[in-house]
């Protein structure tokens, strides 16, 4: 055994650094790593450039224009539909349905939900019913208002409020129920009382996730009221739809069911505003 | 003056098989202006005590009496501060320490004094308008102590309130406390797990053990204040922290043995 000393062992300071760019695997193939912001953007524009490609390769191979229209016909079918059918008069008609339909099932839904999440009495009362009817279809019941309500707004309205108050109740019963205990406690050693601790506290502490409530069920709301509509209905998008389909006009079903998610990315928009402008305090858990 | 009794306190819960006794007859009574500390393992109960001296846990014998007064419902004599802060995120720093002024219908002016005073005590200068989100951790405890200390509670009771801490937070957080107990002595019920923090705050140790939780010995920390960093390195505090470390260790033992005598 020779007698090195220990400095000559050591690595020599000159060898070469280890390269310091991130290589394109540790970049975009590491699990819930970040990537560049750049790419971010270009991904997210490829993808819709992507699906209208693909579309387009779609059209160009079947090239029967009746069942598989291109986009681009489809965009002019829109524009067609919009002047000459009075289009938009549908699309009022079922924003004027969802809208008045969840209002309604939303001033109910919240106030109920919120008393069931703070009061077990409440609770015990309201939840097996409501939990049973939550998996009863609202689509089904489309026959049975139709023979009580007949094929009137009230029908189409109630369908919506069906499928959103009994889904939009438990949401909201699991969002106040989930407010934690210690911060009523604080309240209450700071000679908070019951009634104080519930609209000073409890209440304000719900708000943000109730939002959000309300978005994720606003959603659900435009499927039951297009069911509604394509069962029996004289004007709206689902009675657009169910026309252009006895007419042989995929294109045009297909500019309706388009416009209808343009709709909902709005009214989604609309609510991520409102949530950003009215609860700045919230924590955000992911960007 | 204000003192806080704890008079045969017990506490029972139902369970599935069989009553878990939690508390079994505590007593014990912090004078006016004493720091008292709760030591033991976790499940010892000591919690749940605390909840009781607050009044938010209904005791299944005995009370609590405040000045000689039995109460039985939680109020602003006895203000508490969580672990886990329990600010309101929707408020802004300044707006969560005038909380309970704020309840109290304490004329604004008075309040924007007591929390301006809160927030330079508590060094949260700067912040006063920021919402709790921005905060650090030992930020959010220095805004819930001064929450609480808004109050103007005769007791407060804190429950392992720098437990979610890192150790030099948790120092520099026990440091701060000290001072600002010398400055309004309250009467305070201390309860952690962390020997060293007992001695470091404590006027009086209760070392409690568990199943069924109740207070194995007390004892007197005679440490001078006021104490400083420098406290820790004295001879006497390391001949307490082997006493009640003895103690427990001892009780620890204790419990293992019965388990294995159970099983």
């Amino acid at each position: 055994m020779s007698r090195v000393p220990a400095a000559r062992i050591a690595p020599a300071p000159l060898a070469a650094p280890p390269p310091r760019r991130r290589g394109f695997v540790r970049t975009y193939l590491t699990p819930k790593q970040a990537i560049p912001g750049r790419a971010r953007l270009i991904l997210a524009g490829g993808s819709f450039v992507f699906v209208v490609g693909v579309w387009s390769l779609l059209a160009s191979l079947v090239q029967n224009a009746l069942f598989v229209p291109s986009p681009y016909q489809v965009v002019v079918t829109w524009w067609d539909m919009m002047v000459n059918l009075g289009f938009y008069n549908d699309v009022a008609w079922s924003a004027f349905r969802i809208v008045a339909g969840f209002l309604l099932a939303a001033v109910a839904a919240v106030p109920l939900g919120l008393l069931m999440g703070s009061f077990e009495a409440v609770r015990s009362f309201f939840n097996p019913p409501i939990n049973a009817i939550r998996y009863m279809p609202a689509s089904a019941f489309i026959p049975l208002l139709i023979l009580l309500q007949g094929l009137g707004e009230d029908e189409k309205i109630t369908i919506i409020w069906i499928g959103v108050f009994f889904q939009l109740v438990l949401m909201v019963m699991d969002i106040a129920h989930r407010v934690p205990d210690e911060m009523l406690n604080v309240a209450y050693t700071l000679g908070a009382s019951r009634w104080t601790v519930f609209y000073k506290v409890f209440l304000p502490a719900t708000f943000p996730e109730v939002v959000d409530a309300l978005r994720i069920t606003m959603g659900w709301a435009w499927t039951y009221l297009i069911v509604a509509e394509l069962v029996a209905a004289e004007h709206g998008i689902g009675s657009f739809i169910l026309i252009a389909e006895r007419y042989l006009r995929a294109d045009r079903i297909i500019a309706a069911i388009i416009t209808i998610g343009i709709l909902g990315l709005i009214t989604d928009t609309l609510f991520a505003i409102v949530h950003r402008l009215a609860f700045p305090y919230v924590e955000k858990v992911r960007a | 003056m204000s003192e806080i009794e704890i008079a045969d306190v017990a506490m029972r819960f139902h369970g599935r098989h069989a009553d878990v006794t939690a508390l079994e007859r505590i007593s014990l009574t912090v004078p006016d202006g004493q720091f008292a500390c709760i030591v033991g393992p976790s499940g010892c109960g000591k919690s749940t005590l605390l909840m009781i001296a607050a009044g938010l846990i209904t005791p299944s014998e005995g009370e609590v009496m405040v000045d000689g007064k039995p109460t039985f419902e939680p109020g602003a004599d006895r203000g508490m501060v969580f672990q886990s802060y329990s600010l309101y995120p929707w408020l802004s720093v300044r707006r969560n320490i005038e909380f309970g002024p704020e309840i109290k219908k304490v004329p604004p002016a008075e309040r924007r004094k007591t929390s301006s005073e809160l927030i330079h005590l508590m060094k949260l200068d700067g912040f006063a308008d920021a919402y709790p989100k921005v905060l650090s951790g030992g930020m959010k405890q220095r805004a819930a102590i001064a929450r609480a200390l808004a109050g103007d509670p005769e007791v407060l009771l804190m429950d392992e309130p720098f437990g979610a801490l890192d150790a030099q937070t948790r120092q520099i957080m026990q440091e701060l406390l000290t001072d600002i107990w010398q400055r309004y002595r309250k009467t305070v019920i201390f309860v952690t797990h962390d020997i060293d923090e007992a001695i470091f705050l404590g006027d009086v140790i209760y070392v409690m053990t568990s199943r069924p939780g109740r207070i194995r010995t007390t004892l007197v920390v005679d440490l001078p204040r006021p104490r400083t960093f420098d406290t820790l390195a004295g001879p006497r505090f390391a001949e307490l922290r082997n006493q009640v470390v003895g103690v427990i260790h001892e009780e620890s033992l204790k419990a293992v043995e019965s388990e294995l005598a159970r099983a």
